[in-house]
């Protein structure tokens, strides 16, 4: 466990020692602002709510989480730090973890910084605080999942780009999969195919969570999900240590 | 007293390649393994498979009796070990680095400052110790990354071509650092300079195509070639036999 707090803070620092965490904060902030306000009509709609920040949250994090782990594992590869890093006294699973964490921390660090639009919609009206804060934490849940598939990704090459690219496209299709675009094409052929898809995808979860609903089905699969691809990523170091 | 290192049969095969073929030695505490051989000849990918970095296809390798591949974290406690090329984190400071891997060996508080000075003062990065790794001349990265190896003052030392980079100085400071310590520890270096092997070595093993060719001290070494030559001695070993 100690291990592992070390490596998060190394990386959550590694993060701050760069531009990265200026400018992915910055970015995430004003997309998330002029997708609320201007795309999502935020004042037109008259209602004391956050729906068209939560609306526009997953497509934003799709966007910039895997440029946050498109270098978490690639990096260190092409830098051949890896070497250094796993002949320390540690696992991997330590060393996955860690990485994990500190990027979680940094996500969340960015959604924090959102609190702007909490306190506007407190201002003008009276939201229901329970609703927006169970939608903040369905967005934590969601960059989670997504940072775990950029992780397992980034560890399976030492090229950021397809990692970068390769991430966006596999959090895509967990994002689209319970779109009606997307199961009722299933549906014609095989209507299990598109049960499957809805269950398997993390928008349709992350929606309900928005409505201010958790449900402890919702929190195991979230669970699963990220555990799954941590578990991926350790599997994917381990056999691709030296390439 | 058993061997602190020992290796047994060893072999470790990329597809149809066979990069370290059979190869079994073992290494007392007080000794100073120079190891030698052709670039490709396998010594990183030896070193690498003692580190831990590498899983071997066959044969086992032990660090003060703990097994690298079955005990890893108990095995690597005990190693310092410096990766070929000397890979650090660049954005780190050289103090922050250190405290990094230092904390990850457990220690905290007054004594990992303790450590940090320590293996600062061994390898003279004074002058540096604020800067960012990244802005350091080769010889000064190469004495960060030995740091790192030395900082918990292990049993066993493998240090891959530490001296590679450095300058006629450095290189006299880095052996007298070897010498200084060879009593109490068991070590390995990888070199291409044969001098070197004459000035701190108290055993030498050549290696060719994977497997061992030579193994004896130096002065033996020498013995093998009329002209008593190391140089001729690595040639008449290592070039493929003339028709």
């Amino acid at each position: 466990m100690r291990a592992t707090l070390v490596i998060a803070r190394r990386e959550f620092a590694s993060y701050f020692a760069t531009p990265v965490a200026v400018v992915f904060i910055v970015i995430f902030l004003a997309l998330q602002g002029a997708l609320t306000f201007n795309l999502g009509n935020f004042f037109d709609r008259n209602q004391a709510d956050l729906v068209p920040f939560f609306n526009f949250l997953p497509w934003v994090l799709l966007l910039l989480v895997p440029a946050l782990t498109m270098r978490l594992w690639a990096e260190e590869r092409r830098q051949g730090t890896i070497e250094m890093l796993l002949t320390l006294p540690i696992t991997q699973t330590q060393a996955v973890v860690g990485k994990f964490l500190a990027a979680w921390a940094f996500c969340l660090l960015a959604l924090l910084l959102t609190f702007p639009f909490v306190v506007t919609v407190n201002y003008l009206g009276h939201p229901d605080n329970a609703v927006i804060a169970c939608g903040y934490l369905g967005g934590f849940l969601v960059a989670g999942c997504f940072l775990a598939i950029g992780g397992a990704i980034s560890a399976s090459t030492k090229n950021q780009v397809i990692a970068f690219v390769l991430t966006v496209a596999v959090c895509f299709v967990f994002t689209v999969a319970s779109t009606p675009l997307v199961t009722d094409f299933l549906a014609q052929s095989t209507p299990l195919l598109a049960t499957i898809a809805r269950r398997l995808a993390v928008a349709e979860r992350y929606q309900t969570m928005t409505r201010g609903v958790i449900s402890l089905r919702d929190m195991l699969y979230f669970a699963s999900f990220i555990l799954f691809f941590a578990f991926v990523n350790t599997v994917v170091i381990d056999h691709r240590r030296a390439d | 007293m058993s061997a602190l290192i020992d290796i047994k049969g060893l072999t470790k095969r990329f597809g149809r390649f066979t990069a370290v073929d059979d190869i079994s030695f073992s290494v007392a505490r007080g000794e100073v393994l120079g190891f030698l051989g052709p670039n490709g000849a396998g010594k990183s990918t030896t070193m690498r498979m003692l580190a831990g970095f590498i899983t071997p296809t066959s044969g086992s390798a032990a660090i003060c009796g703990h097994d690298v591949a079955t005990d890893g974290v108990a095995a690597r406690k005990r190693l310092g070990y410096l990766p070929e090329g000397a890979p650090t984190y660049p954005d780190m400071a050289v103090t922050d680095f250190l405290a990094f891997t230092g904390r990850i060996r457990g220690f905290s508080g007054g004594e990992l400052a303790d450590r940090v000075d320590h293996a600062i003062s061994l390898t003279t990065l004074q002058g540096v110790r604020l800067q960012p790794i990244e802005t350091l001349s080769k010889g000064f990265k190469r004495r960060v990354g030995l740091a790192q190896a030395l900082l918990h003052d292990p049993d066993v030392l493998v240090l891959d071509e530490p001296t590679d980079g450095l300058d006629p100085n450095q290189k006299h400071e880095v052996r007298r650092l070897i010498e200084q310590m060879a009593a109490q520890k068991a070590i390995i270096i990888s070199t291409h300079i044969l001098e070197e092997v004459d000035a701190v070595c108290t055993r030498a093993i050549i290696i060719a195509g994977g497997r061992v060719v030579a193994d004896a001290t130096p002065s033996e070494l020498a013995r093998l070639h009329p002209s008593h030559k190391l140089d001729d001695v690595f040639r008449q070993l290592t070039m493929p036999k003339a028709a």
